[in-house]
Parts: structure tokens; C-alpha cells; sequence
């Protein structure tokens, strides 16, 4: 691993053999501006004060770093620490992106902003946003998703956007991100298309990176105000993987934490019913980006599985896959199963009710925390909370809420 | 000389313009592709775009969704794609055949295996949707290498600079997208059109055809003038979609009407 290595991605989007823009012609410039348009802007003051004002007077930030003593206590190893994206507004880290991306598309001169959804989170998300700032918003968002999610569904209308349900494919998550490309290439000069991941086509990646790696910088931070050193464990759930890699960013030059993104196992892998490109996938193209794939043989998608409709996704982002060639971080599984048992710990022990997505990182945080000595530390991403996941659990158990 | 360059250069010859079909391969099933090809080309089809099935067609409306879907319940590949051609063209030496796609299943079976078969079945060109100037050098190479044309995409938001550089790459014919949006759309605008292929025709000698919201005679006369040949796509995957019994006879309506609104003079 050289210097060169993590100065990615290259100028037209490229990690290693990753990333890059596989879309069709019509999409090509609209890209190339978005990111001539987001390389200026990034470094000008006067909107990178716009952002921060707002993501600390309107989402909350920073979000503390909070020490599980019970839970760690419990699990008898490593000590604990939760960075606690849960309690921003709209209850997940998916604003973070949202904030930045829609003054982006303000200073573009846009006025209507389109975003996919999986789980709901960056639909809410997307359309909190537009409706501050006043803007048109539509929220594509698969049938499956659409009846596994339904709180959020209301809370997206009631703020005010339009959710469109897709019903082609596997009608999840992939689907709807089919449906807003669709989209966007039909209104492209009106429209700005909010990704809500670190995948899509280059720009993107970064642009949602970026956004993202507040939660990162403020982890540094906060460690070392906390424990006094830097962790040596850090854990995120991988979906698209856009809470892991705003966690990790900041702390990929730091060679003494150990960074592990956890993908969804659903009902394991040797089944195939999983969401997990990174350990069972294959190279391939999807959604305008080489990367790891759920595919079959003949280089058809594959429909996912898991219990989380956050994770329920079959590709990752490009970085993420090159951070995996080049050995950076380590990406695993947890199963449908293990998130569930995970899911009443935290709540049962800390008192607080991760979402579902979230509750993978933490199946592994069980299963590793034990293993490691007590000065040792694990920081993980609480990166949403679990309300909207509340149905979803009460039904496993039979119980009709 | 190539089978595409010949069919353009011979309708020029005759000032005609070039009826490009495109159907699914494998919408309903491969048989009733076969047959459809032998139909569309007896009835006046100059060129047959076949659509390889994918199972994420961003680019594509409804229409072409659907044919792809259908072909995907038979679990169409690729490789069987390709024997396709290879059975038409022991009957049909002459018509342009090039496979239009997305980047994922011809990736999958790797360039250098799917160039020699393309180029020993009979494929004269490749059209990936998905795959921008940027990000085919790898792909292409081996294609090119074996004779198949690389059919490049024009948009209406590709730039004049862009087009000299898609255009230094492309081969067979460059394809312009009509319109802002999904195959099948609506919103054709002629005066849009004509405005960006006179840009396009002063940048390259190789053909032009116009595609994307052609759908019958009157949307293809409107554009008929502008270009070298028209792609017809959305309207022929609806009929390969609707009762089998019908689809020969709504296929030679549609072919017939198509022919005349690109020759009446």
C-alpha cells in the first residue's frame, strides 16, 4: 500500500480498477459539470461554512461518542464506544450527505431534487432537506421497500416530496435506482440527482464520502479527548457503504486502527439469500461503477436478501472495493439472525434501539470485543436508530403492533 | 468492405435511408426472435440492432424493460445471443447485425472470448449503452482488433469537443439519441434535432442514424431528412410482446408504414 494508493480517486473517478462512469452518453456531461462544479465549491469558505453552520444547527452535530460501559462490561474485553449518528435529525447518518449535496445543487442553479431509497432513511432524509429549501423532490423507492417501510413512506410524504414505487426488478432498493436515473436522464437540466451512497457513477462516491467523513474527523477528535490515543478497532455496517466509509476515511492513513465494514449476511452465505458483494461477490459493473457484485455467470444481478432493507443492496461502493484489494480494511458478515440478537442487546443493555442496518456492525462488535484485552478500543457507528425497524422485529416475534 | 458500410453506401447509392430494427434477443423466446429477424429483413428492415437482455436497463423506457424482462424468464444469455447470429447468418449474408447491450453481461464473459465469437458468428458491431468513450479503451481494443464496429451514442447534451472526440473513436455509424430520456419516450423535438446532427454531420463522414422516440411513420419523417437511416425500437419489442399469433402481421404494418414515410418523396 503506497501514498499513491489512497490519494483516490483518480481525476476521472477510477479507485484502482474501481469506481469510474458507466453510464450512457446523455448522462456524461451532466457528470463531468457535477464534478467541475464540486471540486470548486468544496474549497470555498463561504459554502463550506454554509454546510457546517448546518449540519451543527440543523442536524446537531457533532454527535457524541458515547462509552458503553454496560455493554462493554457485558461482553468482558474491549472497551466500547458508540458514535452516536442515531440521535442526528431524521434519526440516521444519511444526513450528513443530504445537507451538503442540496446547497450543491442550489449553487447548480437546480430546482428539483430526485433521490432512491432503500430503507426510507435517505428518502426522509432528501426530503427534509428540499422541503427547508423549498425545492420540488420526488422519491423513487421499490414496491418491497415501500411495504417493509411504511413509517417512513408517510414521513416522506407528509414533508412534502412525492415517493414513486418502482416495480421492476426486484422492486427494492437496486430498482429504485434504476427508476431515478431514468429520471434524471429525462430532466437532466432541472434536476439534481441526491445519490444517497457511495455508489453511482464518479462523482458521486466521493461527493458522499466527503459528505460523510464529518462523522470520521469527529471520531478522531473525540478519541483523542476520550481515551487519549486513537482506537484500534473501528466497525460500520456496509450496505452501498456510505456509513462506513465516512467512519473510515479520516482514519485510512492511520495504520494503527483497524478498519472492519460488516455486510449482511441475511440468511447466510452459503444459501445465496445475502447482501454481501465484498465476500461472495464478483467483479462487474452496476449503477454506473465497476465493483464487487452480486451476480450470476452470465453477469445478471442477482436479487438480495436481508432483513435490513438499508443493506439489501448487491453492490458496494468502488472504494470500499478497493480498500478490501489493497487490504486496507477487512469486511465480513453478520447474519439476519445475529443482527436481531444484537439489536435487543444494545437496547436491552445501553438503552438504545439501533436500526437494523447498524445492528450487523454490532453482531460483530459481539462476536470480537470479547477476544481483545481491556485497553483496548472499538469505536462503532450507531448509524441510525431503530424505530423505523420496530414493525419489522415485532412481526418476526408474531406480534401484530 | 464491411456488411454496415456497404448497406449505408449502397442506399446512398440509391438515396435511400437505412431502417434500423432493434428487438430483444429472446422476447417471448429465441425461435420467434429467429423468425421476426427473417421477417423484419424481407420486409424492408436495412440493419437489426438485437438488445442483449440485462437485468438493470437504466437507459431503457417501459417497453424495452418488458422485452428484456421476458427474455430474462428464459434466462436469454449471451452466449446463446451469439448462436443466434451465427444460424441467421447461414441464411443471410448481407444485413448488418450489431448487439446493443449493457457493459455487465459482456464483461462477464471477457472481451477477448466474446470478439472471436462475435466476429466468427457474423456480428458487425457492438452498441453498450453503458459504456462512454471514457471506460471502453479496454473492451474495444479487442473488438476493433477483429473487424467489429464500435457504434458510439451522441446525446443532446453532448458537447461540440465531445462529439470530436466520440466521433475520432467511433466506427459503422455514430447513433444519436433523439432526445433527453429513456428509450420509448415521447418528447421527440425535430427542430432540436436537426440543429445538433448539422453540428454532428460537419464532424464525421461516417453515417448518422437518429434513435430513441421513433415510433411510426410520422415521428420518422419528421427526422427522416436529417440523418442517413432511423432506429426503430420501442414499437417493434411492444409487438414481440403482444399475442403470438399476431406478431407477423402487426411486424410487416409497422415495416410497411416505417418504409413509406422514409421514402414518399
Amino acid at each position: 500500500m503506497t501514498k499513491k494508493d489512497l490519494n483516490v480517486p483518480d481525476s476521472k473517478g477510477h479507485f484502482g480498477p474501481y469506481g469510474g462512469v458507466y453510464v450512457s452518453e446523455t448522462l456524461v456531461p451532466a457528470l463531468e459539470e457535477l464534478a467541475k462544479q464540486y471540486e470548486l465549491i468544496k474549497e470555498n469558505e463561504e459554502f463550506k461554512s454554509e454546510v457546517f453552520e448546518d449540519l451543527e444547527k440543523f442536524v446537531g452535530r457533532p454527535s457524541p461518542l458515547y462509552f458503553a460501559k454496560s455493554w462493554s462490561k457485558k461482553l468482558g474485553g474491549a472497551k466500547i464506544y458508540l458514535k452516536r449518528e442515531d440521535l442526528n435529525h431524521t434519526g440516521a447518518h444519511k444526513i450528513n450527505n443530504t445537507v451538503g449535496q442540496i446547497l450543491l445543487a442550489k449553487h447548480m442553479g437546480k430546482t428539483r431534487i430526485i433521490a432512491e431509497t432503500g430503507a426510507g432513511q435517505h428518502g426522509v432524509a432528501t426530503a427534509t432537506v428540499a422541503a427547508r429549501h423549498g425545492m420540488e423532490c420526488v422519491i423513487y423507492m421499490g414496491e418491497e421497500d415501500i411495504k417493509r417501510q411504511s413509517l417512513n413512506v408517510y414521513i416522506i410524504k407528509i414533508l412534502g416530496a412525492e415517493v414513486v414505487s418502482v416495480k421492476s426488478g426486484s422492486k427494492t432498493l437496486k430498482d429504485a435506482m434504476n427508476e431515478a436515473m431514468r429520471d434524471w436522464v429525462t430532466n437532466v437540466d432541472n434536476t439534481y440527482y441526491i445519490i444517497g451512497s457511495v455508489a453511482g457513477p464518479h462523482p458521486y462516491p466521493k461527493i458522499v464520502r466527503d459528505f460523510n467523513a464529518v462523522v470520521g474527523y469527529e471520531v478522531l477528535t473525540q478519541s483523542e479527548e476520550q481515551m487519549g490515543k486513537m482506537p484500534d478497532l473501528l466497525v460500520a455496517c456496509v450496505g452501498g457503504g456510505s456509513n462506513a466509509m465516512g467512519l473510515f476515511y479520516p482514519f485510512i492513513e492511520i495504520a494503527a486502527t483497524r478498519l472492519v465494514g460488516v455486510e449482511a449476511g441475511g440468511l447466510g452465505l452459503d444459501t445465496g439469500k445475502h447482501a454481501a458483494p465484498l465476500n461472495a461477490g464478483t467483479e462487474g459493473v452496476l449503477h454506473g461503477m465497476r465493483t464487487y457484485l452480486m451476480q450470476d455467470e452470465k453477469g445478471q444481478i442477482q436479487e438480495t436478501h436481508s432483513i435490513s432493507a438499508g443493506l439489501d443492496y448487491p453492490g458496494v461502493g468502488p472504494e470500499h472495493a478497493w480498500l478490501k484489494d489493497i487490504g486496507r480494511a477487512d469486511y465480513t458478515t453478520a447474519n439476519d439472525k445475529e443482527a436481531l440478537e444484537a439489536f435487543k442487546e444494545l437496547t436491552l443493555v445501553e438503552g438504545i434501539m439501533p436500526a437494523l442496518e447498524t445492528a450487523h456492525a454490532l453482531a460483530y462488535v459481539k462476536k470480537v470485543a470479547p477476544s481483545m484485552n481491556h485497553e483496548e478500543t472499538i469505536v462503532v457507528n450507531i448509524s441510525g436508530r431503530g424505530d423505523k425497524d420496530i414493525n419489522i422485529v415485532a412481526n418476526l416475534e408474531g406480534i401484530e403492533l | 468492405m464491411g456488411r454496415i458500410k456497404e448497406t449505408f453506401s449502397e442506399l446512398q447509392k440509391l438515396n435511400k435511408k437505412a431502417l434500423i430494427g432493434y428487438i430483444v434477443a429472446g422476447d417471448p423466446d429465441l425461435n420467434s426472435t429467429a423468425r421476426a429477424m427473417e421477417l423484419m429483413v424481407n420486409q424492408g428492415v436495412d440493419v437489426i440492432e438485437l438488445g442483449v437482455a440485462f437485468s438493470d436497463p437504466m437507459a431503457e423506457g417501459p417497453s424495452i424493460q418488458r422485452g428484456y424482462e421476458r427474455a430474462l424468464i428464459n434466462e436469454t444469455s449471451l452466449e446463446e445471443v451469439l448462436e443466434l447470429v451465427k444460424s441467421f447468418r447461414e441464411q443471410d449474408k448481407k444485413t448488418p447485425i450489431i448487439l446493443m447491450g449493457y457493459t455487465n453481461p459482456f464483461q462477464s464473459m471477457g472481451s477477448k472470448v466474446f470478439s472471436s465469437k462475435a466476429s466468427e458468428n457474423g456480428v458487425d458491431g457492438i452498441l453498450i449503452v453503458d459504456m462512454p468513450l471514457e471506460e471502453s479503451s479496454e473492451f474495444t481494443k479487442q473488438t476493433r482488433k477483429l473487424g467489429i464496429d464500435i457504434i458510439r451514442l451522441v446525446a443532446p447534451t453532448t458537447s461540440e469537443s465531445r462529439i470530436k472526440k466520440i466521433c475520432a473513436e467511433a466506427s459503422g455509424y455514430v447513433y444519436y439519441i433523439s432526445l433527453k430520456g429513456i428509450t420509448g419516450a415521447n418528447s421527440i423535438n425535430a427542430e432540436e434535432v436537426k440543429e445538433k446532427v448539422g453540428i454532428l454531420r460537419g464532424l464525421t463522414e461516417l453515417p448518422v442514424v437518429i434513435g430513441f422516440g421513433i415510433k411510426d411513420g410520422l415521428t420518422a419523417s419528421s427526422v427522416r431528412d436529417l440523418a442517413d437511416g432511423i432506429v426503430v425500437g420501442s414499437a417493434f419489442v411492444d409487438i414481440m410482446g403482444g399475442p403470438k399469433e399476431k406478431i407477423e402481421k402487426e411486424l410487416s404494418i409497422k415495416i410497411k408504414d416505417l418504409s413509406q414515410a422514409l421514402n414518399e418523396i
